[in-house]
């Protein structure tokens, strides 16, 4: 589904936020990348989802080269990815039904279709209830499920999320990752960027890691980081929870 | 329960008739578009009231050239030679030349007025009557009153004033064209000043709602971004403002429309009593049909350009980050 190759991002100023990266995700997979903030998490979303063109290399989605891409047919390209960000990025000058139809109304769906549609995405993110509503008297986790079910009303094949549990409390975070479990069972192709690793673990998914823009070799010794760094995080969540 | 969602959730996404839906789309834009401007009642109307006062002052100037053009139309056809005969001319010869000059192909009709005739008339009217009485003898000459025929144009008048002004008999010819020849110079100076400002005014027509769509643009630039973000077109985020450019042009036209012709139901009385003052039945053309729709269509063509334009240049810079 997504072959990232030799993928360099130079942002201008000097910094590289990719370095070389080499990147295979099957369709169908559930895969997690995680990092420390700077590790080029974000970035390589932002490439997949033509936010950002890479310096040098390939991008490759669904057998399609986004070099070939132009700028007029980045929209079109777009409505073939679900989105989920960190900050939600829903519309609070309308209520939660047209913030999800949102895809569908740019995509030209008729109204009925779309209302079945709109209603079939709240259903899995259990938010059938709120679709009147508007999204500040949501919590940030129901916000955040909202995002879901824009991301996911027009069924795409692959669905990217930014740091979609950041802002949340582990219950919440795992009920949204289960939600995305439910989707990767439906055959949905999912590439998550975050850094709750005790979470992600929890899942059991493949977990892709960050470095400095690359790859990280996976060694004796990043094991033992990944442990320890995985104590800070159970003790940072404990902290939070308290 | 949740699950038979989800395999419904799997259908591949179906689009409705592609006309059924671009009507839908459009119909549902422009509502909101105009939703939008009630929701600054006071900012919008006064947008639209200067779009509709800009529409209005070259609509207003060009009615005040038309009934002009329309009142010195009349003058025209009403416009008579005066030919002054001779003191030597005797009333019979003046009479044979008057018979002569009404056989003219471009001649309607002539009127003799005779010395005696002037005088008296003269006398009536002047108030110096009494003075008048000391003369010794008729100081004025018989005069044919010649009524050109409608046909002429101004190349076939002018000959007949030459060949008038030629025969052995007259004096000399008076017409009073200069002045409607002149007037008519001013009416055209007028119209052409008239088309300028129009165009002037058009394009600040542009610039006010280039300027309106460019700050709600600004103000909605978190949305753009998020509607570009899952796959918006330039086009799909252009439309509501188009929509936006298109009701205030709409609404300005309607308005201005309203002012002419408020303008001329105010006008009507005192234009028709000044028309009773000369006796003539003279009535305020107003805008017809054609120039009405010509306002509003105005109105809203410079509606749709102005955010178009504003729309494409301010948009293009608000992309995703």
């Amino acid at each position: 589904m997504i072959r990232i190759e030799e993928v360099t991002k130079r942002y201008p100023g000097g910094h590289d936020a990719l370095r070389g990266l080499n990147l295979h995700i099957e369709t169908g997979e559930m895969v997690f990348v995680t990092g420390h903030s700077g590790a080029g998490k974000s970035t390589l979303l932002k490439l997949i989802a033509l936010i950002e063109r890479p310096t040098g290399g390939q991008v490759i989605v669904d057998g399609l080269n986004t070099r070939t891409i132009t700028r007029r047919k980045i929209p079109a390209y777009r409505r073939q990815i679900g989105m989920v960000f960190q900050d939600h990025k829903l519309l609070y000058d309308r209520p939660v039904f047209d913030n999800v139809a949102l895809p569908l109304v740019i995509a030209g769906i008729g109204h009925r279709e779309a209302s079945r549609k709109v209603r079939a995405a709240l259903d899995q993110v259990s938010l059938l209830n709120k679709e009147k509503q508007f999204p500040e008297t949501l919590s940030s986790g129901e916000q955040q499920r909202v995002g879901i079910a824009r991301a996911i009303v027009s069924r795409p094949k692959l669905l990217i999320a930014d740091e979609p549990t950041g802002n949340l409390d582990p219950d919440l975070s795992l009920e949204v990752m289960r939600i995305f479990r439910r989707f990767n069972e439906v055959g949905v192709t999912l590439l998550i960027a975050s850094h709750d690793i005790a979470l992600i673990d929890q899942l059991g998914c493949r977990r892709v890691a960050l470095e400095d823009g690359a790859l990280q070799v996976e060694q004796e010794e990043d094991v033992v980081a990944e442990y320890v760094e995985r104590l800070e995080a159970e003790q940072g969540r404990e902290t939070w929870q308290t | 329960m949740a699950d038979v969602k989800s395999s419904e959730a799997l259908k591949p996404p179906r689009k409705t008739g592609r006309l059924a839906g671009w009507y839908i789309r459009h119909t549902s834009t422009a509502i909101a578009a105009l939703g939008r401007l009630t929701q600054q009642p006071f900012a919008s109307l006064m947008t639209v009231l200067v779009i509709a006062v800009t529409l209005a002052l070259p609509a207003a100037m060009h009615v005040v050239v038309k009934n002009a053009r329309s009142i010195s139309a009349t003058w025209d056809n009403a416009l008579d030679f005066s030919v002054y005969l001779n003191k030597e001319t005797t009333i019979e010869q003046a009479e044979r030349l008057a018979d002569i000059v009404a056989q003219r192909a471009d001649v309607e009709s002539v009127n003799l007025v005779s010395a005696d005739d002037a005088l008296a008339e003269f006398r009536d009217q002047s108030g110096f009557g009494e003075a008048l009485d000391h003369l010794a003898d008729n100081p004025l000459p018989h005069t044919l009153v010649v009524r050109p025929a409608p046909s002429n144009t101004e190349v076939s008048m002018g000959l007949l004033n030459e060949e008038l002004g030629n025969l052995p008999e007259a004096d000399f010819v008076q017409v009073d064209t200069e002045w409607v020849r002149r007037f008519h110079a001013i009416l055209a100076i007028l119209e052409r000043a008239i088309f300028m400002g129009a165009g002037l005014l058009g394009v600040a027509i542009l610039v006010i709602i280039g300027n309106t769509i460019r700050l709600d643009i600004q103000n909605r630039r978190e949305e753009i971004e998020v509607t570009k973000l899952i796959g918006a077109s330039n086009s799909f985020v252009r439309r509501p403002f188009l929509y936006s450019g298109f009701w205030y042009g709409l609404t300005g036209g309607l308005l201005a429309l309203l002012l002419v012709w408020y303008g001329l139901y105010a006008l009507a009385e005192p234009v028709s009593r000044l028309a009773g003052l000369y006796e003539s039945a003279f009535d305020i053309l107003a805008l017809n049909v054609v120039e009405s729709l010509l306002i509003i269509g105005s109105g809203v063509g410079l509606g749709l350009i102005g955010s178009w334009i504003a729309a494409t240049r301010h948009m293009r810079r608000i992309e995703p980050r």
